[in-house]
Formats: C-alpha cells, structure tokens, sequence
C-alpha cells in the first residue's frame, strides 16, 4: 500500500492509494485518515500520467562520457518522465538483439523510468541492408530508426516501411536529405549574420514529403521525428487530411527557440534540425494545437562540456532536454493560454502511449500507476548545472519558466521527488 | 575604442570615425616615410593564424611595428584545427603567455567571439569564417574617404562571391552605418539567404549594380566554387558577370575600383581594370597598414 495525498485529480484534491503498480482507490474525502499508511504529500499538485519521451539519446553502449543509461533515467525521472525510447546512435549501433539485450538489462537495474529502445533501420545504420528488427523486436524494441543517419536511399526507406509494418514496429524518420545539409545551422538571415553555413530547410521538408507519400503508396505507417518547419507541419496536415498513416513529433527546441540563439555563437544552440525561425515555431505551436502534430519529444542529445566547448562549427549537435521539458512546454504552451494542461499531457503521454502501443500510467481504479506531479505555480530560472543528466548543453540555461516537475512514480514507486 | 574589435556589427559611426581619423593620421606617417613611432610602445601584440594569409598577418606584423609595439607570430599547424582542438584549450594558453593585443584569424565564425569571452587581453579579429573582417572593413571605407572626402550618400556596389566573404558583411555593415548605399550582385549560387536585412540592395544584375554607384568592389572568387558546381566555368563567368571595362562604364564618372586581393584576373574581374587609372586596389593595401596601425594605438591608449 502507498498513498498519494494532497494530489489535484480532476481539479479536486484527492488522496490516491495504490496497490504495488496499480490504483485501488481515489478518495476524495479529506477526513480520511492516512497515517498508517506509507504515503507522498503531494502538496496540492495536479497528478498527471507520467510522461514518456520517444526519442533520447542515453548514449550508453559506447558514449558513456557524455551520458549512460542510469544518468540518463535518473534525468528522465527528474523530467517527470516514466519511459524513454532510447535513439540506436550508440557504439557499437544497436542494430542487434545483444546490444537491445544490454541496454534493457542496464535499464532494469536501474529501476527508473521503463525503456523502449529503437533499433536501427540497416545494419551498421549504413544505409544499405535492414537491420533484424525482429529479433530485436523479440528484445524489445518498438520502433526502429537510423536517427542522425537518416535513410538516404529511397529504395531502402521503402523495403524497411514494408518490412517493419509487417512485424508492427514503427518506422521513425529523421527526415533530413544530407545533400541540403551541409551546414550548421538554419539557412536564412541569421545565419547570414553570424557568416555561419546554413542548411536550408528543404533538406528537411524533402524528406517528409518522401516519407508521407511512400506510407501513402505503401499503406504503411511512418512517424516523422522532431519537425522544425512550418512547411514540414504543412506537409503533414495533408498527408493527414489524405488519410495517410503518418504521425509526427516535434521538440521543446523548436517550440520554444528561433536561430536568434545562435548569434552570439553558442555552440550549445546548434541542433539538428537547426532552430528556426519565428513563423516556424508559430507553426509548430498551431501544429501542436490543432493536432498535426501528434506528440512532444525532446530529442534529449546530451554531449561534454569539452565538446561543446569548442568552436560553432566543429562542436557536436544536439541539446540535453529531459529536465527542462516540462517547464518549457508548461511556459509556452499553457501558460500563455494557448493549449490546456490537459491537452499537452495528451501531446506528451497519452498520445506517445498510442503511436508506440505501449502502456502509460492512468488516474483511474486498477490504472497503472506511472505518475508524475508537477506545480503549475513553481517559477524558477533553468540552471542546468542542477541537472542529472551528464549533459549541461542547452542554450536555455537562463530562461525564466514556470511549472515544475514536483515527484515521479514509477510502477507505483516513487523514483523522484524535487 | 571599445575592448574588442570583433566586427563592426554594433559599432557606432563615432566610434569608425575615430579610427579612420586616425588611420589618416597613420597614413601620413607612412607617406612620410615615418616607420619609428612609439604610439604603442610597450604593448605586446600577438598574431594567431590558424589559416593561412601572408597579406594579413604581415600586415599586422608591420603596422605593428610602426607604432612601436612588439609582435610574435604563433603559427598554429592546420591540422590541429581540422581535429577541432578546444578553443577554449587555445584561449588559456594564451591567457597565460601575457600578452595585451591577440590578433586572430581563423575558419570558423564566431571563434574571435569566443575568444574575447575567455582572455583579458584585447581581441581583434583578422577574420572569422564567413562572418567578419572589420580591418577589411575599415580600410576599404578609409580608401572610399580619402578619394571622396565622405562616406555618407556614395553608392558602393559588392560583386562577386557574396555568401562566402566576410569582407561583404563587414563591408555592408560598415558602409550602412556611415550613410553610404550598399548595393550587392552575385550569381544567385553564391547569395546568401537574407542579406537585404543587413541593409543591402540586392541587384538582379551586374549591370544593375554597377550603374549609378561610386564604387565598384569586386570579391574573389574561389576556384573551388566552380569545383563545387556553383558556376559552370570561367569562361562563363567572366563574359556574363565579370566587372570588365565595358561594364565599369556604367559607373558614375569619377568611380573607383577596389577589390580586397588577391585579385583573379580574368575572373571576377579582368586585367584591364585592375591596372586602370581609377583603380584603388594596391592602394588599399597600404590604407590596410595604416588602419592597424590606428587600430593598435587606440587599443594600447585604452588598456
Ligand atoms: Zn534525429
């Protein structure tokens, strides 16, 4: 027996009992005498169903220094997150079952946040032959993807949709054609300004326009990763409104930050796909809003200080984001009024939990509980010198946000508390 | 003078007064055959190049010189750039051979940024990237000043590799902060996205910019521009966007020419102009020492 007390369920305050991972009881009767029992005070926080992120990169096999598996989970738990689907770009790559085997292993140990890896699309994420996605499938995998490798042979993308559609697994698209791609942030003013090479945003928007319509010819599924243009959304309302199988996902990144970032050169700003610009994001935001884009993602990236310390240009791409996710959607999202609390759990669980098939954490009697609590009221300055996550990269250190990750239970286990 | 001169994005027009007044004053002195002034005697300059440019860094290295202060070379081997060495290992060492001016040029953008972040000493940039080249800058718009006697209302039109060249954007940022029209012309392979918001005039043609203007600054183009297919030959280039004598024509009477050097002949620009009587470009290289030497002054006065 565990109890969450103090907790707003459906804007009333409730005490939530649970039963090793399962609900038995909400009560909303403030008489009821609790201390007896082992029990959290929520202090009048919304519970919420705990997040899940379909793209991380826990860098472990292989990357160890910049981020491993329990680094990575216990960030992941800070984040409010219960599960996180980590990205095949390890070393070696996770383009077999050994290596599926590893990390779900790691992972139990760990006792965090549940995993789901992706496994690659070819072998070696190469780009040439498909990866044995059913025997990882047999490990674990839900999805596989060559993520920061996109596909660029169109004849492969297409065996690999067939092929996965076949066994259930979802095909993720890092959709980025490398010939467009050869700069290192987004091509337009800024980037002229700041004399940085640009990468223009076709190389992105070619690519899910390959992708949606092979699911279209194909009638298989396709999800599109961390979409950054307004193009990109645009593309995707058709393929929507067609009655193509695409889902997408984009970032905090992208919902919260433009290329004004990279003008004073800070390496922690470049990302792939780049920051874009204002009408981007406002398009992303609609995105998000009238359901083109199905869910959020962070596209945790975490890298060293030493190598995001060096210049613009030789500097790695990605930005660290478990821990700040929340606050920033929460910010931008609700807080200006744009989208209820509500519907950013949807665009950050709920909706995760349907495009993967995977069980997510729900307020109801006999409901898995997998919760997170957060203050909507909580304002602080990001500061990611605080975090767990090995990576301190983000150009959002400094951000005055409100909302906050409060405690994570996990399988009815509390696994944080702030 | 402010602490850095990283670029002239953000500079004030009194503050590129200030230094072209006293590149005059410098340029007087080299006319003068006066090599042994002592304005910044007791500074000690550093010169970084982690590209290499003999024109630049013996330009510092001499005006330097001319105003007294003493200069190292560090040549640093390129490979150590091509494996992208921590910038911030190469700030600290810096940091502690004790030094008051760093000199820097480099191939990546922002690095004399980040190197200002890192040191105490003052840093000019000798050209990052793609971004700027603010000496460039200063001494193409002390070429313009001397022979107009004004920078305000002339009419500057850049032609040539525009996406590429720092000395375009210093340019353009230079010249619209003193009251001057910018007008820029490149084959559309070599436009940057969005350099009309930098506050320059986009020109269909090369016609179209040269007409009208006061200044014709021609810009490099690299070879390997053609290698990467972003022109299809030489040939081409020169007969339909080229700055030929037939197309100087067009200018306003009384128009120079100038062109950053080293200079294609029979590229972005032929011969003939080049070593026609209104063209200013082996002049720019001594207005290049001068606007150091002003530029050395003032930061050694500032420390
Ligand atoms: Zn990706």
């Amino acid at each position: 027996m565990f109890i969450i007390k103090n907790v707003l369920v459906g804007g009333k305050v409730a005490n939530v009992h649970l039963i090793g991972n399962r609900v038995s009881k909400i009560s909303y009767d403030k008489s009821e005498d609790t201390s007896n029992t082992p029990s959290f005070d929520g202090k009048g926080g919304v519970l919420m169903p705990a997040f899940i992120d379909m793209h991380v990169h826990l860098r472990e096999p292989g990357y160890e220094y910049k981020e491993d598996i329990k680094s990575g989970l216990e960030s992941a738990v800070a984040g409010g997150y219960s599960a996180v689907c980590p990205m095949p770009n390890t070393n070696p790559v996770t383009d077999n079952q050994y290596i599926v085997n590893y990390i779900m292993n790691k992972a139990r140990e760990c006792k965090l946040a549940r995993v789901y890896p992706i496994g690659c699309i070819s072998k070696g994420m190469k780009g040439l032959e498909l990866a044995e996605m059913a025997s990882m499938q047999k490990e674990g995998i839900v999805a596989v993807s060559d993520d920061g490798m996109p596909v660029a042979s169109s004849g492969l993308m297409r065996l690999a949709m067939e092929y996965a559609d076949g066994l259930g697994l979802l095909v993720i698209s890092h959709s980025e054609d490398k010939e467009l791609a050869k700069g290192y942030v987004n091509e337009g003013a800024n980037a002229t300004r700041a004399g940085i090479e640009g990468i223009n945003r076709v190389a992105e928007e070619s690519m899910i326009a390959r992708e949606i319509l092979l699911a279209d010819a194909l009638k298989t599924r396709v999800h599109i990763a961390h979409v950054s243009t307004a193009n990109g959304v645009d593309l995707i309302r058709w393929a929507k409104a067609k009655g193509i199988r695409v889902t997408a996902e984009t970032g905090p990144n992208y919902i919260c930050g433009t290329d004004e970032l990279i003008l004073d050169y800070n390496p922690s700003a470049k990302v792939n796909p780049p920051l874009r610009e204002e009408s981007d994001r406002l398009a992303i935001i609609q995105g998000l809003v009238d359901g083109t884009i199905d869910c959020i993602a962070t596209d945790h990236a975490p890298h060293s200080m030493s190598e995001k310390s060096k210049e613009f240009a030789t500097a790695p791409f990605g930005i660290s984001g478990l821990e700040s996710a929340f606050s920033m959607c929460y910010t931008e999202l609700v807080l200006t009024g744009r989208m209820t609390l509500d519907r950013l759990s949807e665009l950050m669980t709920t909706n995760v939990a349907k495009i993967l098939d995977i069980p997510c954490g729900e307020i109801v009697e006999d409901g898995l509980a997998d919760f997170v609590i957060v203050d909507e009221s909580a304002e602080y300055i990001i500061d990611s010198s605080n975090w767990y996550s090995k990576g301190k990269n983000t150009p959002f250190n400094g951000r005055h946000v409100t909302g906050k990750v409060m405690a994570t239970i996990v399988d009815g286990r509390l696994v944080y508390k702030i | 003078m402010r602490k850095h001169l990283l670029g002239l994005e953000g500079m004030s027009r009194d503050e590129i007064v200030e230094i072209l007044d006293t590149a005059d004053m410098m340029r007087d002195h080299l006319d003068k055959g006066e090599f042994d002034n002592d304005y910044a005697s007791g500074s000690s300059v550093v010169n970084l190049f982690f590209e290499n440019s003999t024109r630049t860094r013996t330009s510092f290295e001499n005006a330097s010189k001319f105003v007294g202060a003493n200069i190292v070379n560090i040549s640093v081997a390129s490979s150590s750039v091509t494996k992208g060495e921590s910038m911030y290992d190469t700030a600290m060492t810096l940091q502690c051979i004790k030094n008051d001016i760093i000199v820097m040029r480099h191939s990546i953008a922002g690095a004399a940024h980040y190197l200002s972040k890192h040191v105490d000493s003052h840093v000019i940039n000798a050209g990052d990237g793609q971004h700027e080249h603010p000496t460039q800058g200063l001494l193409d718009m002390l070429t313009m000043r001397r022979h107009f006697g004004r920078l305000e209302g002339l009419t500057v039109a850049i032609i040539g590799d525009i996406k590429y060249s720092r000395v375009a954007r210093s340019n353009i940022i230079g010249l619209t902060t003193m009251g001057a029209t910018v007008k820029v012309f490149g084959i559309k392979t070599l436009m940057p996205a969005g350099i009309e918001e930098m506050g320059a005039t986009v020109c269909e043609s090369i016609e179209e910019a040269i007409k009208g203007s006061d200044v014709i600054m021609g810009l490099r183009i690299q070879l390997e521009r053609m290698q990467s297919g972003q022109f299809p030959s030489v040939r081409e280039y020169h007969r339909e966007f080229g700055i030929t004598a037939d197309r100087v024509k067009l200018a306003n009477a009384n128009a120079i020419i100038m062109h950053p050097a080293p200079v294609n002949r029979g590229v972005e620009i032929s011969g003939e102009v080049v070593d026609s009587a209104n063209s200013k470009i082996f002049e720019q290289v001594t207005n290049g020492l001068a606007v150091r030497m002003a530029v050395i002054k003032l930061m050694s006065e500032a420390k």
